[in-house]
């Protein structure tokens, strides 16, 4: 194996952990642990809000699918970035003008309702413990890759043992440090390779004229040799690929018929995307940190530059794969195109001389790869632990607890959370990736987003409306994506994966809930009859 | 404490006007976002023009969306600011 590796990643978790101590210096008041004083400056609360948000799914997922269906993924990288704006222009601000730690505790404040902080803190929980999984599992293959046979559970303890230090270490201003820090690590981790990789190979714009679309007038100038699992050129290169036209394409409809269904798909998948995005507690809690609403849109405005820059190389290296790596494609998983962030540097190795410029640059993107695990978990479990020690212990237990006993919880929470996610993600290691992060998604675009924009603007509502709706369109959209998981996998649930084969429009609108998911929500919680 | 009719009147008028601003700049950005896969549906050979390699679907999707949304959230906080500083203005000024 390559030293490199090894010796970056080692680097990667050293300095983690260093900081942790540094931040337990640093963090003294409970403040500190909840809101990082409140007091984060706009630059460091920007690059930590990019760290956090980059997950494993952004650094390593993102190339690898649009390497493996091409046009249709870049919808992820775009709407994961636009999804800010929507978050800047409407909740933002307002969020933080209600003077809240979490956001039970806005939910609390506008509604005058100790129940529904309950119910908040619920959703709070299950959609975070829901997005830990999948960066638990990620973390568990993707070292399980770079070290060659090391067994799943060793990165799941690692990661998870690493960071729940550092949180109980430093609470919220601890991460906001070390998450700034891994931003900045990810962000070059993925720009150097791709750069180095375009000047040996040719740029974008060139990778892509490689590949032949539909319409296209171009003349092909050369044919790659691809394994038979790679998609044609022109179900790769242009819109309505294999991503979106699946269910129709299962159904036996021919390219042409199969595009309205594709057209819906997509759709339904940029409102998950964009809503989500703005919908998910681990980010918004991250907006409580600001001093004040303008600082809040300031540092929005920043985060959508930096993680913007940064969603410009993935599909990159998405392109270059296709091209100069086919070979992954004839394989699945870390060994086959969601390993092409690791294994494409390695390639330089047959270009360069004494030095093995690839094994280094393979070794920098596994560091940053190391980063995304950690630095998402770490937010997490911030605001899990947050939801726990604040809204759980602080004003629901022990209303009257003393500072000292609130910073104590704050870290026997954090343990306590960090247990949890460890055993979780050591149960799902059969379970995909990208289904479970699309699946969050999904539910916060359908519960969350809809609570939260029409708290923030509209005064008429009441707390049974927002209730109805928020639970009724979360747990529809959440039966809806597992039931196509049951029909894929489930032996049982034959009756229902023949009737999804039947029937696409269903098919598509169970697998992309958000579509009709997110104006019901709205619906119920404006009409509300009680 | 006497009743402060002021500031929440303040609120709800700049909350309005902050509603408007938003608004207006979710729909600029909404008939973009959503206007792109029905240019994909029905101009397909429009969008398969290369422009230096890339399509023009992938150029619009995968590069030139970023700097779009940067543009517009600039133009955004710009006048959130502008119109936060305005009321306040007009507030300090005593009703003559």
């Amino acid at each position: 194996m390559d030293p490199f590796i090894p010796t970056f990643c080692g680097l990667m978790v050293m300095v983690t952990i260093g900081m942790g101590f540094w931040a337990q210096r640093k963090s003294k008041t409970a403040h500190d642990f909840y809101v990082a004083g409140r007091s984060v400056s706009v630059g460091w609360n920007a690059s930590a809000i990019s760290g956090e948000y980059l997950s494993a799914a952004s650094f390593m997922g993102v190339a690898g699918m649009v390497m493996n269906v091409g046009y249709d993924a870049l919808w992820y990288p775009v709407c994961y970035a636009c999804g800010y704006l929507f978050l800047l222009l409407f909740i933002a601000g307002p969020l933080r003008r209600f003077g809240a730690y979490t956001i039970p505790d806005f939910a609390e404040g506008r509604f005058d309702s100790p129940l529904f902080r309950k119910i908040a803190v619920i959703f709070v929980l299950f959609i975070g413990f829901f997005y830990t999984m999948p960066q638990m599992k990620g973390a568990g293959v993707a070292l399980g890759f770079i070290f060659e046979k090391m067994p799943y559970w060793c990165g799941v303890v690692v990661v998870g043992a690493v960071i729940t230090f550092n949180v109980a270490m430093g609470g919220m201003k601890g991460i906001t440090l070390v998450q700034a820090f891994q931003y900045w690590v990810k962000m070059f981790a993925i720009s150097i390779p791709v750069f180095v990789l375009m000047s040996v190979y040719g740029g974008y714009g060139k990778q892509l004229e490689l590949n032949h679309a539909a319409h296209d007038t171009v003349v092909q100038t050369l044919q790659i040799e691809r394994p038979k699992q790679a998609p044609a050129d022109e179900k790769w290169l242009g819109p309505f690929g294999n991503l979106t036209s699946k269910p129709a394409a299962k159904a036996g409809l021919n390219i042409e018929e199969q595009k309205p269904f594709a057209l819906l798909y997509t759709y339904s998948l940029i409102i998950a995307l964009v809503c989500g995005t703005a919908g998910l507690p681990h980010i918004l809690v991250r907006f409580y940190t600001n001093p004040d609403g303008m600082a809040a849109k300031r540092t929005t405005f920043w985060v959508m530059i930096l993680i913007g820059v940064f969603y410009l190389f993935p599909p990159i290296l998405g392109a270059l794969g296709r091209n100069i790596l086919p070979e992954l494609y004839a394989q699945s998983g870390y060994k086959g195109t969601d390993g092409v962030v690791l294994k494409l540097p390695l390639i330089l190795n047959a270009k360069s001389g004494f030095i093995p410029w690839g094994s280094i640059f393979s070794g920098i993107t596994s560091a940053g790869a190391f980063a995304a695990f950690m630095s998402t978990f770490s937010g997490l479990l911030v605001s899990l632990t947050g939801a726990l020690a604040h809204d759980i212990y602080g004003r629901i237990l022990k209303p009257r607890s003393t500072e000292k006993q609130r910073l104590n919880a704050f870290k026997i929470c954090a343990v306590l959370c960090g247990a949890v996610s460890i055993l979780l993600g050591l149960m799902v290691e059969s379970f995909e990736i990208n289904k479970m992060v699309g699946w969050a998604f999904a539910i916060a675009a359908t519960s969350y987003f809809p609570l939260l924009f029409l708290s923030a603007w509209w005064r008429g509502m009441t707390m049974k409306g927002a209730a109805a709706g928020m639970l009724t369109g979360g747990l529809l959209s959440l039966l809806a994506v597992v039931s196509t998981m049951l029909a894929d996998q489930a032996a049982w649930a034959r009756p229902l994966a023949d009737y999804y084969v039947t029937h696409p429009l269903a098919r598509t609108l169970a697998e992309q809930p958000a579509i009709w998911g997110l104006p019901l929500a709205i619906a119920l919680i404006a009409r509300c009859p009680l | 404490m006497p009743p402060d009719i002021h500031s929440e009147e303040f609120l709800h008028r700049l909350m309005r006007r902050q509603l408007r601003l938003s608004i207006s700049i979710a729909v600029t950005f909404g008939i973009v976002l959503l206007g792109l896969p029905l240019a994909n549906y029905f101009a397909p050979e429009l969008m398969a023009i290369r422009v230096a390699g890339f399509t023009l679907s992938w150029l619009v999707l995968g590069v030139l969306f970023f700097p779009m949304v940067w543009i517009l959230s600039w133009i955004f906080i710009k006048a959130s600011t502008a119109l936060e500083k305005e009321e306040a203005d007009s507030i300090k000024r005593p009703p003559s």
